[in-house]
């Protein structure tokens, strides 16, 4: 049984009220999923064991569901769509309590006046997860008060009706879903209805087609930076080039007569312009000249310097035995260190927003992950009740972590109420680039020792990173010293070899001079890729199979046989062999995120001096799979992006830069790199869907590393890789 | 500066200010269509491609003034879903979009790829669809660009070229 089901409460009688009118009607629930378990419980459950249960909002009302004249039902939906294809799960999920088909469901952001404000974020794998159990009540809830309301009008008993595609039948007679609630204004709410079998669903489980497929086709104006309100104009803000830059002011008298300025905008914290086109704003915005203050000039090295196990501060995550004095007394202990560089989101929508702000109250459309969290502090700059403040959410142009952060939505909302007028700002790319929330860099030291059987006897790991969730508007101040380790960056650090008698991991905090903070996956990517290089290390001096390593040192509990089977099974799939064939090796890793285990086989070879991935086949156990096309889709994506990070991306700090600032330079994954074959194997070792976006992008780092070293004998400890 | 030019079949002439402004900005905030987005600003990563004259452009890099006269399509103008282009409906097949913010810029750059290479191999893809996808969705694309060039190729020809 997974955590949300432990956590989940019933909808309550008192839960529901109903909004009517104009067609439509909203049914709505009050604060159903209010969390109040200890930030601690709540913390490590949601990373690293478990599924994070759904937080909701104390807000009231909430609209969940719409029912419309032409019979579809509108969900408003507390978790935003940034590619993951959340919105077609939800649909899927919902369709099958409520008995609609796929084609009368409409799916929408929820903005923040309906109520319906995720209490967390979109993030950490948890959106179909997290709203698994609650949508399935309130929607089986909802299609019981609809044939409650269908069984007064046709005169005919509940019992007697039945209820298929939005109609209603009973006695020869029929009504549609919106007939049956038209003019409706009480409501019976029934205690919460018994559940389908998941064995009974007709949506969920099968590879339905994309809601947003056609939209994302077409060209529809569905993302943030397509927003556009009547009279809107064009904003621009100056933002530092340089780490740790603060500002002290600015000179405005030349860009005040630039063509098309509208007002120039000086806070004590920014200086922006507002201009009739954005070509005008942006060449305003060059002509201020604002003055910045440094106190120290960054290079790389500075910052690889600081993020060196045993600089920060360090906190045992987890213990078993006694690892300490094993390693420190044997001289046969073999010792491992790996790095990895500063990553930048790069997602191709750039941050912003387009605010409207009147006398008492603002309207914000914005691609964000954190909707309430963007609400709160636009309310707060703006000195607004946040009920004042209305954030429209919109298809986000990737996330990834990048909107977590939402100052940008504050400063369009200054610029807006600076003219009274709807302004859309957004981010040049080389702001983008620069003004990035960062993949922190990382530093691993592993330590083990290796029995003369070849099995393990003690294993550590110490991770050292920048922050990842401390500093994230997610987490209140207090949790650092509630928590101690920042919880994101570890994050795949933990050792998933129970049979290891004596284990440790240890996280090592570094606060470092420029922002860094989630990224997809968080820590999962360089933590799989040290621990999963050091397993493949240790297998070749304890000479046995990889594969065949792995699985006698992982534990026998339920956590244990899914990771030992997606092992298997990807063996088998792969045809996985530990040899060279043809100028080809295969290489094998295994992560574990938030309880879904994931293994990887890729097959690499060396192509004029670089490493060529022709295949890779990744077994996944993410519990019950709702979509299995778009779990497939989230396995492709996540492991090219990985790949992407494994063998391209790099940030770099030159002379107190952050470089560098456009794609291209900047390298990434490209239709060239991508490998022509992948194979996803999902298993369900579960039956309740558990995180599926980010836990495929774990091994990807670590397989091609181990591939790489069977063909040139080299073991590479840094990504991205490089033969050199 | 007076510009002419046509977008999607329909002529349009407007006074511009500033004749080095990028097309896309005309495309988007003066006639708007949003289909065309705006990624990099140096024609770095492909969102903002689209037709001049049937050639594949980026569009943030390329000033109006050299649009003066010219054919311009964009995504809404490449078809619709009554009559989606192959490659849209290609797309549509294989579900290729996540996020879906950079698949206009694919797209109309494998529009016009199969306009000149109506069968190309994965090398010809390789070397031709060099536009950046975060969602990495490239594995799916390959695919839907292969099954493209096929409805494409089954299409019956148009008339002009059937005399």
């Amino acid at each position: 049984m997974g955590e949300d089901e432990k956590n989940r409460k019933k909808v309550s009688r008192r839960q529901f009220l109903i909004r009517g009118g104009l067609g439509t009607v909203g049914v709505l629930a009050l604060g159903t999923y209010l969390f109040r378990n200890p930030l601690r419980r709540f913390a490590a459950g949601a990373i690293n064991t478990a599924d994070a249960p759904y937080m909701g909002s104390t807000d009231t009302p909430i609209i969940w569901f719409e029912v419309i004249k032409d019979n579809t039902v509108v969900l408003h939906s507390p978790k935003v769509e940034m590619g993951q294809g959340t919105f077609t799960g939800l649909a899927q999920i919902a369709a099958d309590e409520l008995e609609v088909s796929m084609a009368q469901m409409r799916v929408v952001h929820a903005d923040t006046a309906s109520g319906n404000i995720d209490g967390f974020a979109t993030g950490g794998s948890t959106s179909i997860s997290s709203l698994w159990m609650p949508l399935r009540e309130l929607a089986a809830t909802m299609r019981e008060m609809i044939k409650t309301e269908a069984a007064k009008k046709l005169e005919i008993a509940t019992a007697d009706l039945t209820v298929s595609d939005g109609i209603i039948t009973g006695g020869g007679k029929t009504m549609t879903y919106a007939e049956a609630v038209a003019g409706v204004k009480e409501w019976d709410v029934p205690e919460t209805p018994e559940l389908k079998p998941v064995s009974d669903y007709t949506f969920v489980g099968k590879p339905i087609a994309r809601v947003d497929l056609k939209d994302k086709v077409f060209g529809a104006p569905i993302f943030g930076m397509d927003a556009s309100m009547p009279g809107m104009l064009y904003g621009a803000v100056v933002r530092p080039s340089l780490i740790g830059a603060k500002y002290r002011g600015a000179n405005t008298t030349k860009a005040e007569k630039m063509p098309g300025v509208v007002k120039i905008v000086k806070e004590k914290d920014f200086v922006g312009v507002v201009a009739t086109s954005y070509i005008e704003a942006q060449n305003a915005k060059e002509a201020i000249e604002s003055e910045w203050e440094t106190d120290r000039n960054w290079n790389t090295a500075d910052i690889k310097a600081m993020v060196e196990v045993g600089k920060g501060k360090a906190f045992v995550i987890q213990k078993e035995g006694n690892p300490d004095d094993i390693l420190e007394g044997s001289a046969d202990s073999l010792v491992s260190e790996y790095w990895s560089p500063i990553g930048a989101h790069a997602q191709l929508e750039p941050s912003g927003a387009l605010a409207s702000v009147e006398v008492g109250k603002a309207t914000v459309m914005i691609s964000t992950q954190v909707v309430g969290i963007t609400r709160d502090e636009i309310a707060k700059r703006l000195d607004l009740d946040k009920h004042k403040v209305n954030i429209i959410p919109t298809f986000l142009g990737g996330g990834f972590g990048r909107r977590l952060h939402t100052p940008n939505g504050i400063q369009a909302a200054v610029l807006s109420r600076a003219v009274g007028k709807p302004v859309q700002c957004f981010f040049t790319r080389k702001e983008e680039f620069q003004n990035d929330t960062f993949r922190p860099p990382t530093h691993h030291v592993l330590k083990a020792l290796l029995k003369s059987n070849g099995m393990i006897e003690a294993l550590e790991h110490n991770v050292s990173s920048g922050d990842v969730a401390f500093g994230s508007p997610m987490l209140p101040g207090i949790a650092e010293s509630v928590l101690g380790a920042d919880l994101g960056a570890w994050r795949g650090g933990m050792i998933h070899y129970g049979v290891i008698p004596n284990y440790q991991a240890v996280s090592w905090r570094v606060k470092l001079p420029f922002a860094t903070s989630w990224w997809r996956g968080l820590g999962l990517l360089a933590n799989t890729f040290a621990i999963e290089s050091f397993m493949d290390e240790l297998a070749l001096k304890a000479d046995k199979n990889p594969a065949e390593f792995r699985l006698v040192h992982i534990q026998d509990d339920e956590r244990g046989k899914r990771l030992k089977s997606v092992i298997v099974a990807v063996v088998e799939k792969a045809g996985y062999k530990d040899e060279v064939v043809d100028g080809k090796a295969m290489g094998l890793a295994v992560s574990t995120d938030t309880n879904t285990p994931c293994a990887q086989v890729v097959e690499v070879s060396i192509q004029n001096r670089e490493i060529k991935v022709h295949k890779v086949t990744c077994a996944m156990d993410p519990g019950l799979v709702v979509n299995p096309d778009q779990v497939r889709a989230q396995c492709e994506g996540a492991i090219i992006m990985g790949m992407s990070a494994a063998l391209y991306e790099k940030m770099e700090v030159v002379d107190g830069a952050l470089t560098p600032t456009i794609y291209g330079p900047y390298q990434m994954a490209l239709m060239k790199h991508a490998p022509k074959e992948i194979d996803v194997v999902l298993l369900q070792g579960a039956d309740v869907p558990g995180a599926v976006g980010e836990p495929p992008l774990g091994p990807i780092g670590a397989a091609i590393a181990n591939a790489v070293f069977r063909l040139t004998g080299k073991r590479h400890r840094e990504i991205p890789l490089h033969l050199g | 500066m007076n510009i002419s030019l046509t977008v999607n079949g329909t002529s349009h002439t407007m006074d511009i200010p500033d004749e080095n402004t990028p097309l896309l900005w005309i495309i988007r905030d003066i006639l708007d269509l949003k289909g065309t987005k705006f990624g990099c600003g140096k024609a770095a990563c492909g969102a903002c491609t689209l037709h001049v004259d049937g050639e594949a452009v980026r569009s943030c890099s390329y000033a109006v003034k050299f649009a003066e006269g010219k054919e311009i399509t964009t995504i809404e103008g490449l078809g619709d879903l009554e009559n989606p282009h192959p490659v849209q409906q290609a797309w549509i097949e294989g579900v290729v979009p996540q996020c879906g913010y950079c698949q206009p810029g694919f797209m109309m750059a494998t529009a016009a790829l199969l306009e000149k290479v109506p069968n190309p191999t994965d090398e010809d893809i390789d070397n031709n669809i060099i536009n950046v996808c975060r969602c990495a969705t490239y594995y799916r694309m390959r695919k839907a660009i292969h099954r493209a060039a096929e409805l494409k190729a089954a299409l019956p020809m148009p008339e002009s070229q059937n005399v």
